[in-house]
Formats: C-alpha cells, structure tokens, sequence
C-alpha cells in the first residue's frame, strides 16, 4: 500500500511597517497631496533617478535636487499580464488581464514600471505616448499612482 | 587569481515539481549523500559547508540551523550564502575561496530549492523593493516580458527564434536524468502554447521546481591525492551587481552586467574568441528569449545577432558551441540550486561524466548565473 503522505498548513499573517525614509518620503507627500511625481538629480552625472533616492549607486554621491517629471512620457517595454497569481500586497490572486509596462517619464533619465490601462496587447507599441492616471483618494504609497494611460500625441 | 581549487564531485536530487516525499532536511541530505559517494568520502572527510537558497520561496528562515543533521556540517564551520537568483553560483564560489585561501581543503557546497512549499510568482514579488516594486511586479514573468518586449522591438528578434531555444533545450533534457521536464516539443508547440504575459508563454518559461545539488569543492593538494573524478579546475569567477531596479538599466536584455562579468572572466581565462575556446556553456536562462540576450553579452555573437545564432544550430548538441546540454532552466528550475546545477554540470562536463548529454573532449565550461536586479556570476571551468 502507497505511504499517505502529509502537508503542514500555515496560514501566516503578519503586518509589517516599511519606514520611507526622508527621500522617499518627500515623493510620496508629493503624489498624495499634489498628484506631482518627482524625481532626484545627481550633481555629479546629472542623472534624474526616478524612483528617487538619496545617493547614485555609479558615482556613490548624494542626489540634491528634487526635479518634477511627468506626468506624461513614452512607453518602451510592454507586456499584457494573462496568468493569475498570488499577490502578496493583498494576499489575493490579481485580477488578469492587465497592461503592464515601462515608462520613460519626460524629464526623468531611469524609467518606471507600472500598470498600463490598455489591455489589448496589440493597442500596445513601443514609442507610444502615456501620461499618469492618480487615484482620487490618496494616501501615500505607491498606488497613488493608479496606472498610465495611452495618449494621442 | 589565488591558489588553485577544483570541483571534484557532484550530486542532484531528481527535480520535479512536487517533492511532497521529502521535506528540507530530507532533500538537502538526498544531494549530499550522492554527492559524497559520487567522492568516495564520509562527513569525516569535510572540513566546511556552505549552503543557500531563497529563503522566502518557501517562507523559513536560516534552514542552514535546522537542515544541519541533513547537510552533514555537525561540529564543522558552515556558513550560509544568499545572493537571490545567483544564490547556487554563490555558494560555488564561496567554496572555491574557502578552498583557494588555504583555510580548508574539502569544502562541500549545498544549494536547494523547495518551491512547492510556497508560491513563487508571490516570493519573488516580495524580495522586490517594498515602496516602490512590490504594488505592481509580475514576478519573473512580467519582468521578462517586458525585456522581450524591448528586445524584440530593438532587434526584430522573433517569437519563432526565441521558441527555438525552448524545443532545443527541452530536447537536451530528455537525455538529462535528473532533469525535470523531459519531453521532445516543437517550435507549434511553444508558439501554440497558453500566453502567460506576451509574448512570454508557458513553453518559453522555466517550470518551479524542487530539487537540490551539492558539490565538492578541494584545495590542489586534496583533488590530485583524493578526486576519484577528473577535476574540474575553477580557471575564471567574476561577479556584477546592477543599480537596484529593473527600471533603471538602459535596457533589460543586453544585459550589462553579464556583459562586464564575462569580459572580466574571459580575460582571467585567456579567453579571445569564447565560440571557438569553450567546448560547452550552461547558461541561467529564465526564459527562451534570455538564452538569445546571453549569447550577444557573451560575445558568442554580436548585439542582436542571437537569434541567427540559434536559428543556424550552432548552440545545438552538435554546434560549435553546445549550450545548456543538460536541458537548462527551461527544464528544471530548483532557482536556489539553478545557478549550482549550472556549475555542477558544467564540472560534469569537464569530468566526462555527463553520460547521454556528455558533449565530446571538454576542456573548457562556461557556467553563468542570473538573479536579483539582473546580477551576473560567471564560473569558467577547466580540466587543467
């Protein structure tokens, strides 16, 4: 006769409390009281980081400009998520399908990963203009930031 | 580089998706014991063990404390190595410096993964940066999407090409045992198959899986009077870390800091022309469009010429550079030993001891490492 086997079930919650620090804090008052995103300049290589940071990990110097950037810019990789999955933001599986893509913001010099509104892949094209889409009620995280939504140009 | 070391046995568990027979202790333990007999040597014979894995896959932390009765490291010095995705490459290194500095001379290196315990796509969303990526990663699958995305419009790379690497690596394993996928598929098949994220779909993808390797790693002295096997020399090792986010490299396929490393290496080893030098590469391809990106930053061929490359057959079984003969991450994908398998069947390579998947007289392995925010390690193995 085949061995039962046994699995362990462990349904773990556990809240964890992310300090934003100074740098990342300021971008974050920003979204959610003036809908703006800002990115952080590098005075040595000039470069804008965008998420900002304090120091630019290739000149290891401390960023010390806040540069606004967007809300508008161009789309260079893209995808349309079909696979649902365990996400452990909201322990639930996400709803699919969904745009997803990588955003080069006017002014910025990295670019940004986020949701696109358009889930048709085809509607989709690398070079294509996006802007910001905030949330009405914000609260100072990332979600702010709702998605980006393909605009005429 | 430092004093010489060399790999001089390996062991893998049979990989598959569910290991629901074993639990941690029992997996790691199933590695090292082959390992050790694939040695010919007892726990008495091991002077150090390094282990890792990626700890949030299966939600445990330190199994180095927990696992130690299955790892063998009672009373000896241990430590645990976690570099994410490159974590198995890591651990070969750290065996190789432990060797090479003349601190110990039989150093057993340990790597697993235990998938199935957790949720992947969830596990590796929370190794993300938790203010800024965590709210909308895909995990490795959106990531990888996105890069092929770019990659195809930059390169006019194909569906087509990159489904190649897919049927030619899936067939690789078939001769693979330990493999865990083993099964002849067509580039139908693939193009055909579920879309995951476009244009990444099920059969471009590496499955999860559970499994573990482990690896002998001794100092000169200890692999001439002790290797049962012809060893496998560590000639070149080089490491490149990129900037924190996916977002903030120029591009995600051409990958830079593979490009760095295997610059780096390829000068440790000597190495002018690699297509010509290496007899064989395993490479840490997460997907079938990354193995195409991995050829260009190898230099196998120029920026965007990896499709022809594989379309022309010259990384098949009997091309003039094999790559992945042991059917790679396509196939099995423990993803804290991955990068350690790459190594160990690259040694396996270099011993002759490859069996159905043994590519003929390899003096020279190439093995690299993906992970993190698109992170490198590359190992160059030698039989001298």
């Amino acid at each position: 006769m085949e061995e039962e086997l046994l699995d362990v079930k462990i349904d773990s919650r556990f809240v964890y409390n992310y300090s934003t620090g100074t740098i990342p804090g300021y971008f974050f008052r920003m979204l959610r009281d003036e809908a703006r995103i800002f990115g952080r300049r590098c005075p040595a290589c000039n470069k804008v980081y965008i998420p900002p940071r304090p120091v630019c990990g290739p000149c290891f110097r401390p960023t010390s400009e806040w540069v606004e950037v967007g809300p508008a810019g161009t789309l260079v990789a893209y995808t349309v998520v079909y696979f649902s999955f365990l996400d452990p933001m909201t322990g639930k599986k996400r709803p699919v399908p969904y745009g997803y893509g990588m955003v080069r913001l006017d002014g910025a010099d990295s670019r940004l990963q986020h949701f696109i509104s358009e889930s048709d892949h085809a509607k989709l094209k690398v070079g294509m203009r996006v802007t910001a889409v905030f949330a009405e009620k914000r609260t100072g995280n990332f979600s702010d930031l709702v998605h980006f939504r393909p605009v005429e140009d | 580089m430092a004093n010489r070391a060399a790999i001089i046995a390996t062991g893998q568990t049979r990989h598959v998706s569910r290991r629901r027979d074993v639990n941690i202790t029992e997996l790691v333990n199933e590695a090292v014991r082959e390992c050790l007999a694939d040695a010919e040597m007892v726990p008495a014979d091991i002077d150090a063990v390094v282990v890792g894995n990626m700890e949030h896959f299966e939600g445990v932390y330190n199994p180095n404390l927990w696992s130690v009765d299955g790892l063998g490291a009672i009373g000896k010095h241990m430590m645990m190595v976690a570099t994410g995705g490159t974590t198995g490459a890591s651990v070969a290194h750290a065996g190789f410096y432990h060797a090479a500095s003349g601190a110990f001379d039989t150093v057993l290196c340990v790597s697993f993964e235990k998938q199935s315990d957790g949720d992947t796509t969830a596990g590796l969303i929370f190794q993300a940066d938790p203010l800024f990526e965590r709210f909308n990663m895909a995990g490795a699958i959106g990531t990888f999407a996105l890069a092929a995305s770019e990659y195809m419009d930059k390169y006019g790379i194909t569906e087509e090409q990159a489904a190649m690497v897919s049927v030619k690596n899936r067939g690789n394993a078939c001769r693979n045992p330990y493999a865990h996928l083993r099964k002849e598929i067509t580039v139908d098949d693939v193009l055909d198959s579920r879309v995951l994220a476009w244009p990444i779909k099920l059969l471009d993808m590496c499955p999860t899986s559970d499994g573990a390797c482990a690896m002998i790693v001794a100092s000169e002295d200890r692999a001439k009077k002790r290797s049962p096997n012809r060893p496998a020399w560590f000639k070149a090792m080089a490491t490149r870390h990129d900037q924190p986010f996916n977002s903030d490299l120029p591009m995600l396929m051409g990958m830079r800091s593979l490009t760095h490393a295997a610059k780096e290496a390829y000068g440790q080893a000597g190495i002018t022309d690699p297509i010509k030098e290496l007899d064989v590469a395993e490479l840490y391809e997460p997907c079938s469009f990354a193995e195409l990106s991995w050829y260009e930053a190898l230099g196998f061929c120029g920026p965007g010429g990896g499709g022809k490359l594989m379309a022309g057959g010259s990384t098949g079984m009997e091309g003039a550079l094999p790559v992945n003969p042991s059917g790679g991450v396509i196939s099995t994908n423990c993803i804290g030993a991955t990068a350690m398998i790459r190594v160990a069947e690259a040694a396996l390579q270099v011993m002759g001891k490859a069996g159905e998947r043994q590519v003929p007289d390899v003096k020279t392995a190439l093995a690299t490492g993906f992970g993190g925010s698109w992170w490198s390690e590359i190992t160059v193995l030698s039989s001298e």
